[in-house]
């Protein structure tokens, strides 16, 4: 015993990637304000065990297939929202937008008008829709130097002034279109679902691993095998788990196609974030926009680029809003909280306000957030006064938190 | 060669038009002999002109490696970012230049101090196969122990066969490290000294009164 211990003492000390060693280093990084997704996290939990403690249809199959379907619009125009965020501007008019996408793949498919076409191009048309007004937009804001705020200000009511004028005479249209109509509507056969589930873990783990053996190759720190081990597992069961509780919903079991939609379009925002130039440029963009044009960066069209990501992400949200009503009328065409909910979602999820830094998942977090709490308030019947005050406290929460922690990272620095 | 002058000189204005940043109303660039034509920091960077500004230049929420490759990123055809060669170089220039406090190059340059961002931005400078690199003011902001340190990489710049053009208020630096001081004056070349055929004084003298021949300052 007294002669193991000297021994064991000095091996831990020399293992810097023993899991205590992460786990300091982590907490470290914690005291020093870079938190990553915990307080995300930790809201997810408990707001699902207060809801859960309030009611026992929160956590039933079908009210997770429902959630996913409530959400999924509000997160997919968010992706789109924290791209603006990351270079430090704002987009204020995707509500609208989101609206004017609803209203163009409606109209785009509208029978026995001249202007019906295949659901696909209606819906390709609706996103072309969006990237003309961020390309509009984009333009203004880069190359004349509009602050973004006022011209995405006017873009929101050039938008809902658009939607009024399309829809004015009927003030509906309603979708017939099977293929539209199944954006947010159809549900994957169980065994779809299944194989959804496989593709993505192990995507996930050939992603994982490919870059750990690629940076082992290189000689280059590659972190704890384990914790990338864990961290494939913990998202491959959360895929699985998802799967298996949508394919117990009734009356249509199965996984919602939009679900699938989403995460698709996470991941992709998320790579390009991350693993392309353009996304490194967003990124440089928003944390020094004049050392970004000193290094040679076309400032300008990165700008440009982010708002046409934004409108086509805000009409894509569009149509997921309008395929889940089976069409769009003036009440549901990019009014009410779509907006705020958005921006909120961006926030909560944890991109900073103040530009430069943020994830695309957190996007998907936040949507989360926003739709578990509107839709647990929903369910236990709270009225909607509950709602909009919930949503504000998570939010204003979410801001003072990124403040805290961007003076801590810049107190740790000198 | 030390670039020196007053406050308002042109010393920054001439290093940004130098680097592309600045666009030249009049008058030409020559590069190695050769008239050339600089419209943007990318046509600087080909001819091997790199340039640390005053404020570094930096961005605070990316990392050290994410700095030094910026806008010159190592990418495959499609766009992707090809990581670990770029962490690879970012490491080698470092330790090249003897930069050893800097603990993980995957650290966020708002963590760093005020000497060791100055050492990324040398390194950034020195990362490429150049010919001339600017630096400008790079000791202004440094304390004691900080402004030894950057001296020191600028020596070994200079021992690596590159051209240094050291922009600067402080002529105790600049006599420490430069060979030739050029002098300027509201925007106009006051003269080029050699280093050992001159002293503090009759710099001092040329970035305040221009350049009398010492026998008219004396009458």
């Amino acid at each position: 015993m007294s002669t193991a211990a000297p021994a064991e003492v000095q091996a831990a000390a020399e293992d810097q990637d023993s899991i205590a060693a992460i786990l300091r280093a982590r907490w470290a990084a914690i005291r020093s304000g870079d938190v990553g997704s915990l307080p995300v996290i930790i809201g997810i939990v408990a707001i699902a065990l207060f809801f859960n403690s309030k009611t026992n249809l929160f956590f039933s199959a079908v009210n997770f297939q429902n959630l996913i379907g409530q959400a999924a619009g509000v997160t997919v125009i968010a992706i789109g929202v924290v791209f603006v965020l990351l270079i430090g501007e704002i987009d204020l008019s995707i509500g609208f937008v989101s609206g004017l996408g609803g209203v163009a793949v409606a109209y785009f498919q509208q029978a026995g008008t001249g202007h019906q076409y295949p659901g696909l191009v209606a819906l390709g048309l609706a996103i072309l829709t969006g990237l003309v007004i961020g390309l509009v937009q984009g333009s203004i804001i880069a190359f004349i130097g509009v602050p973004s705020f006022v011209v995405t200000l006017a873009g929101l009511l050039v938008c809902q002034g658009l939607i009024l004028q399309i829809l004015g005479t009927q003030g509906v249209i309603g979708i017939q279109d099977v293929q539209i109509n199944d954006i947010s509507n159809y549900v994957l056969t169980k065994n779809t679902g299944w194989i959804v589930a496989i593709i993505l873990t192990v995507g996930l783990a050939a992603a994982s691993f490919g870059s750990y053996f690629s940076r082992s190759r290189a000689g280059l720190p590659t972190g704890n095998l384990f914790l990338i081990v864990f961290r494939v597992a913990f998202f491959g069961g959360l895929a699985f788990a998802a799967v298996y509780v949508c394919n117990q919903a009734k009356p249509r079991p199965g996984l919602p196609l939009v679900g699938l939609i989403v995460v698709f379009l996470v991941v992709l925002g998320g790579y390009v974030a991350s693993r392309t130039t353009f996304g490194r440029h967003v990124y440089a963009v928003g944390g020094n926009a004049e050392a970004t044009r000193r290094a040679g960066i076309n400032v300008k069209l990165i700008r440009i680029l982010v708002f046409m990501i934004s409108g086509a992400m805000a009409a894509m949200g569009g149509v997921i809003l309008a395929s889940r009503l089976n069409g769009i009328s003036l009440e549901s065409a990019g009014g009410g909280t779509i907006l705020l909910d958005s921006i909120s979602a961006a926030v909560i999820g944890g991109v900073s306000l103040f530009g430069g830094r943020g994830r695309v998942s957190g996007a998907l977090f936040g949507g989360l957030i926003i739709g578990m709490v509107a839709n647990g308030i929903d369910l236990v019947g709270y009225s909607d006064a509950i709602k909009f005050i919930t949503t504000g406290v998570i939010l204003l929460a979410a801001v003072t938190l990124d403040t805290v922690l961007r003076r801590r990272q810049t107190a740790a620095g000198r | 060669m030390a670039l020196v002058g007053d406050n308002g000189a042109g010393k920054s204005t001439l290093i940004k038009c130098v680097a592309g940043i600045n666009s030249i109303d009049d008058g030409q660039i020559l590069f190695e002999g050769n008239p050339v034509t600089i419209h943007g920091p990318k046509d600087a960077a080909k001819l091997g002109i790199e340039v640390v500004y005053q404020d570094l230049a930096l961005c605070d929420n990316l990392d050290v490696v994410q700095n030094m490759f910026l806008g010159r990123e190592i990418r495959d055809p499609i766009f992707r970012l090809r990581e670990a060669p770029m962490e690879q170089r970012t490491a080698e220039t470092l330790k090249s230049l003897s930069v050893t406090t800097i603990r993980s190059v995957r650290q966020a340059v708002a963590t760093l101090s005020g000497g060791q961002r100055q050492s990324v931005a040398v390194a950034r400078a020195v990362l490429w196969n150049n010919r001339v690199v600017f630096l400008d003011e790079p000791t202004a902001a440094l304390g004691v122990a900080q402004t030894r340190q950057v001296l020191d990489l600028v020596k070994r710049l200079a021992e690596q066969r590159l051209a240094v053009v050291l922009v600067s208020h402080n002529l105790v630096d600049v006599f420490e490290v430069a060979n030739r001081i050029t002098v300027l004056r509201l925007g106009r070349n006051v003269g080029v000294y050699e280093k050992d055929k001159t002293n503090e004084r009759e710099i001092v003298e040329a970035i305040t009164f221009g350049a009398p021949a010492p026998e008219e300052v004396v009458a």
